[in-house]
């Protein structure tokens, strides 16, 4: 994960590099002075080469205007992405905003990657990360209370796929970890933030709805 | 017990007394156990077992009873009977089924008591309400997984760009000393197979094997290692050309590019720095 970011802030650096070098010639005093049309532009090749979610703010400050205009330069792409009704689309994610390919086209991409679907995770991982995604941060202690049963394969197999990480320890007895979601977590379930969560009580009709 | 408590059943120990007429069938699907009408015996299918609280909501759901009202009496039994027959079939019961199963107990002598007397006559409390709080919020998470499940599963159909050369992988830096070794035996091991006639011996010095390395990374740009180390006749030349490819690289001629783990490796006219 920090290899990664690390891996995004190079990138990033190299084009702020080359575009600190072209906007010598035509930087204006202050914020620079750049048509819609251009912004749209570059906001979307920075959108296609970043590696993870990029947002309107990196976007903004990397070429120094206002991440209003970036913001709507970008909800003007995503309308030119839809209406062209292409095999991409621009999508908001974990924070930021990723160029993907639309599920529709899922049997033929994969064919060309020759990749098969990751392996689910098992029903007792998806219980375990339900519980933290909704109570985070929270500590093993808790989510056994909530599971009623140990879970420490799920817990391992989640802090593997990197979908949950230490939230520091809780001021009690023991000093417990406290977990909660990762960033990885919202880009594997296409979630902008943890608010998209739909409520937890939202589930007590499906629930307990029917006795 | 593996995996957060699932009831792994395989395999099934050959002789059971008691239960020879069992049937039991792990994959997925819902728990079930069915008295056969015509013996004595259980038949049972397993399920994927979560833990305590899925056999309990398991068991209220079978005696169609109220989540808000359960009668405690019953369905503890119900819950031993299942954990006996756990047992009875060899399977490790996790300790949280037996927690529970003190719970229900305790709930269920609390439940018989005759309510103290002397106690402070405060509104009824239902002794059941923790539990049925905990099935409910147990339930809850439940339908939560499903939810994470199905958007998994859309988000498996979406795919972005591939990595490029610049993203975190840097090859160049990956190359360690003995990925180079790795090639280097690979070639050595496939020049063993081969039957060498050697007519005459041909000398090759180490400056010329490095001249000719030089020649072929700079007319090819890009040379696999593999074909370089492959126009090695013999032995000695081919150590002589592996000692060329570390002068280079030590002289920062030339930079080794690996894509993949344990993939073959380039080698590449340094950029002139």
């Amino acid at each position: 994960m920090i290899d990664k970011a690390k891996a995004a802030t190079a990138t990033t650096n190299e084009v702020d590099f080359e575009l600190e070098i072209s906007s010598d010639s035509e930087t204006v005093e202050g914020r620079r002075q750049i048509s819609d049309a251009e912004l749209k532009s570059i906001a979307e090749a920075l959108i296609f080469v970043a590696e993870e979610p990029i947002g309107a703010e990196s976007i903004a400050d990397l070429i120094d205007v206002e991440t209003d205009a970036v913001e709507k330069a970008i909800s003007k792409l995503v309308r030119e992405y839809d209406s062209r009704n292409g095999g991409l689309q621009l999508r908001e994610i974990a924070g930021g905003w990723q160029i993907a390919t639309r599920p529709e086209h899922h049997e033929n991409v994969r064919a060309y990657l020759r990749s098969k679907p990751s392996a689910k995770l098992s029903l007792a991982s998806l219980e375990t990360l339900a519980v933290i995604a909704y109570k985070q941060p929270i500590t093993i202690p808790e989510i056994l209370e909530i599971r009623g049963v140990q879970s420490p394969s799920a817990i391992k197999t989640l802090l593997d796929k990197r979908l949950i990480v230490a939230k520091g320890r809780k001021e009690t007895v023991g000093r417990p970890m406290m977990y909660g979601t990762s960033k990885e977590f919202l880009i594997q379930f296409g979630l902008k933030d943890l608010s998209e969560l739909p409520s937890i009580e939202d589930f007590r009709d499906l629930a307990g709805g029917e006795s | 017990m593996e995996d957060n408590g699932s009831l792994e059943v395989t395999p099934v120990p050959a002789s059971v007394p008691a239960t020879e007429n069992t049937v039991i069938n792990v994959a997925g699907g819902q728990p079930e156990i069915r008295p056969d009408r015509d013996s004595d015996q259980l038949k049972i299918t397993l399920g994927e077992f979560e833990g305590p609280l899925d056999l309990l909501l398991y068991l209220i759901r079978q005696e169609q009873v109220n989540i808000y009202d359960i009668p405690i009496a019953r369905i503890t039994d119900e819950y031993l009977r299942y954990l006996n027959l756990m047992q009875e079939l060899d399977l490790a019961v996790a300790g949280d089924f037996l927690v529970m199963a003190a719970q229900l107990i305790e709930l269920k002598s609390r439940m018989l008591l005759p309510r103290d007397p002397l106690a402070v006559d405060e509104e009824e409390v239902d002794l059941r309400a923790d539990l049925v709080n905990r099935l409910l919020e147990h339930e809850k998470f439940k339908a939560a997984a499903q939810m994470l499940w199905s958007r998994a599963t859309v988000e498996q159909a979406v795919f972005t760009r591939a990595e490029m050369e610049t993203d975190k992988n840097n090859p160049e830096v990956a190359v360690g000393l003995f990925d180079l070794l790795t090639v280097f035996q690979k070639i050595l091991a496939r020049h063993k197979e081969e039957v060498l006639m050697e007519i005459e011996r041909e000398e090759i010095t180490m400056a010329e094997m490095i001249e000719r390395l030089r020649n072929m990374v700079r007319s090819a740009g890009e040379l696999n290692l593999i074909t370089f180390f492959e126009r090695a006749g013999s032995r000695r030349e081919l150590v002589v050309a592996f000692l060329s490819v570390l002068e280079l690289v030590r002289l920062h001629e030339i930079t080794l590019l690996q894509r993949e783990t344990f993939g073959e490796i380039t080698a590449r006219g340094a950029s002139p720095a």
